[in-house]
């Protein structure tokens, strides 16, 4: 049984004085925030609870003292149970969720592909939502309309692009997703729970691709169910508990310490992959 | 210590050398955001432009909405105005008319389609890093699109009902400036409303309409040398706890009327102008790190 404190986290390999700056630097960073406990909170509601001097706002400490580096060119691996903090801290990285305390650097490119992926205005066609995210992402429209036939031949959606995306199957939309993240030619790429995008066709390019990153020396944040993709694709792995972080080390190490806390072991079900 | 992390904080949003670290009071280093803003305006008018797009586009007259659209509208309000007042109006009043609801309109159009452009912008708030305050914007600079060809509009009105037309018009220059200044600042306000109160798009038609009423557009502000009444007097009189009437009394005194407008209006319109983008900014972007987690 691994204790649940931070004391065991591996010291950064990056430290000493003649590496390189990190990738990315996480430093002691908490992250607490309010949040109300209904799913749509009407003005309505909030004077009727008012009268009844009801509380639906929950505070929350989505990230709890997490320091971490991952140097240039690995691929560091994010695991946890469900709710332990690995979307925050991948938001975090990314720039959408500033800390309450605690200092990130990242130098690099960033490009995110956060589980829900591109195409916000469904009633738009996917050519839009496409470069609507890149401009977004501070791309220039030369940039995007260099990488846009690469994206589309990629996504294998080159007949569907000017189509509006309420359209699209939930496959499409994944496709999409990756392909605009993966063509951003990024330095550092920020993958959550993104890499069963597509049928099995699609899952074997999209794994295909992200080993041609990795060959490349790109740096990726990647936080995965798939027990196997962590395995197989990362260098390191951190483990996340209730927003801290318990442990740092070798996948393979990181994993079965992992499995054993959840007392379920390494069985095909946690390690099923693309 | 202190001009490093102050340095540092600068880089939020710059370059590929990124450094996130706590808001202080709140507020992202409002410099580099605003550069960021700037540097990616691309987004918001792009964003503008395929909205506009994607809204007519299924429609018989297309774009043409955009014209048909204000004049339908400023017909059914003279039909009421013309039941209500009895077949009597001031001189030149569909000018007037016309004039106030198409100013009107856009003030109000910036706040109705800003309010929901933050939660209609979920996935792209949770899935990339860049200043929120891109979406008011472009829901704003939707509404001056739409609001360009009611200008048109209004120009062929002025030429037939009023026919000459002074100097006094260049006041329209400060009186967008003023409108679209106010226009954002209700914007990012009520968009921030809407992320916590889901219902707030909802409660905004009926403030809308109200406010119509209370503001000169249905009826005229008398001109100096008129005879006005004990309550006009007194609307007038207050007529500075209302954001809208500074705007749209200066409209009507410069562009219809075609004399000098009254500095007093002027100054109404500039202070709750400038207070509202200031308070409207400042409230967006303290709780612009909410969103994320409100979506």
């Amino acid at each position: 049984m691994i204790s649940l404190s931070a004391s065991e986290t591996v010291a950064s390999p990056a430290a000493t004085p003649t590496a390189r700056v990190p990738a990315i630097q996480v430093q002691d960073v908490h992250l607490t925030y309010r949040t109300s406990l209904q799913k749509n909170p009407t003005l309505k509601s909030a004077i009727v609870r008012l009268g009844r001097r009801e509380r639906v706002i929950r505070e929350v400490r989505a990230l709890q003292g997490v320091s971490f580096d991952v140097p240039h060119g690995k691929v560091m691996g994010v695991i946890g149970s469900n709710g332990a903090g690995k979307s925050t801290l991948m938001r975090t990285v990314a720039g959408i969720l500033p800390p309450t305390s605690g200092r990130i650097e990242v130098n690099g490119r960033v490009s995110t592909l956060l589980a829900l992926g591109v195409g916000f205005n469904s009633a738009l066609s996917g050519k839009e939502n496409v470069t609507l995210g890149g401009l977004a992402a501070g791309l220039t429209r030369a940039e995007i309309r260099e990488k846009y036939e690469e994206i589309t031949a990629f996504a294998e959606l080159e007949d569907f692009m000017d189509m509006p995306m309420r359209t699209y199957s939930s496959g499409m939309y994944s496709r999409l997703a990756f392909a605009v993240a993966v063509h951003m030619d990024p330095d550092i790429l920020i993958i959550d729970e993104a890499l069963s995008a597509g049928d099995a066709h699609f899952k074997k390019k999209a794994s295909d691709k992200m080993a041609e990153l990795v060959s490349k020396a790109r740096t990726m944040l990647v936080v995965s169910h798939a027990l196997g993709t962590i395995k197989e694709l990362c260098d390191e792995a951190i483990w996340l508990h209730k927003g801290q972080l318990i442990g740092r080390g070798r996948p393979d190490d990181m994993i079965s310490a992992y499995t054993r806390f959840l007392q379920v072991g390494e069985d095909a079900l946690t390690l099923e992959d693309f | 210590m202190t001009a490093a992390r102050s340095t540092a904080a600068q880089d939020e949003y710059l370059g590929e050398h990124h450094v996130y670290e706590p808001h202080r009071a709140g507020l992202p280093p409002l410099v580099p955001y605003y550069r960021e803003v700037w540097r990616r305006r691309g987004f918001a008018f792009e964003l503008a432009r395929t909205t506009m797009h994607a809204a007519n586009t299924d429609t018989v007259f297309g774009q043409l909405w955009l014209v048909i659209n204000p004049l339908l509208l400023s017909g059914v309000y003279y039909l009421l105005t013309d039941i209500l007042g009895g077949g009597t109006h001031p001189k030149n009043f569909f000018a007037t008319l016309t004039s106030g609801l198409f100013l009107y309109y856009y003030i109000t159009g910036c706040m109705s389609a800003g309010a929901t452009s933050v939660t209609q912008g979920g996935r792209l708030i949770l899935n990339t890093s860049f200043p929120k305050m891109l979406l008011t914007m472009s829901t704003s600079y939707t509404a001056f699109r739409r609001y360009l060809p009611t200008l048109l509009v209004y120009g062929v009105i002025h030429v037939i009902v009023i026919k000459t037309i002074t100097w006094h018009a260049l006041w329209m220059i400060p009186v967008l400036l003023i409108a679209t200044l106010m226009g954002q600042g209700l914007a990012n306000l009520f968009s921030t409303l809407q992320v916590y109160f889901r219902d707030t798009a909802s409660f905004l038609p009926y403030v809308i309409r109200i406010w119509l009423y209370v503001s000169p557009v249905l009826w005229v502000i008398p001109g100096r040398h008129d005879h006005s009444t004990k309550l006009q007097t007194a609307v007038i009189h207050y007529g500075w706890v209302n954001p809208l009437f500074g705007p749209l009394a200066v409209q009507g005194q410069a562009l219809v009327a075609g004399e000098a407008p009254n500095i007093r209006f002027v100054l109404y319109g500039l202070v709750w102008a400038v207070g509202l983008f200031v308070v409207g900014s400042l409230v967006f972007m303290s709780r612009e790190r909410d969103f994320a987690v409100r979506l």
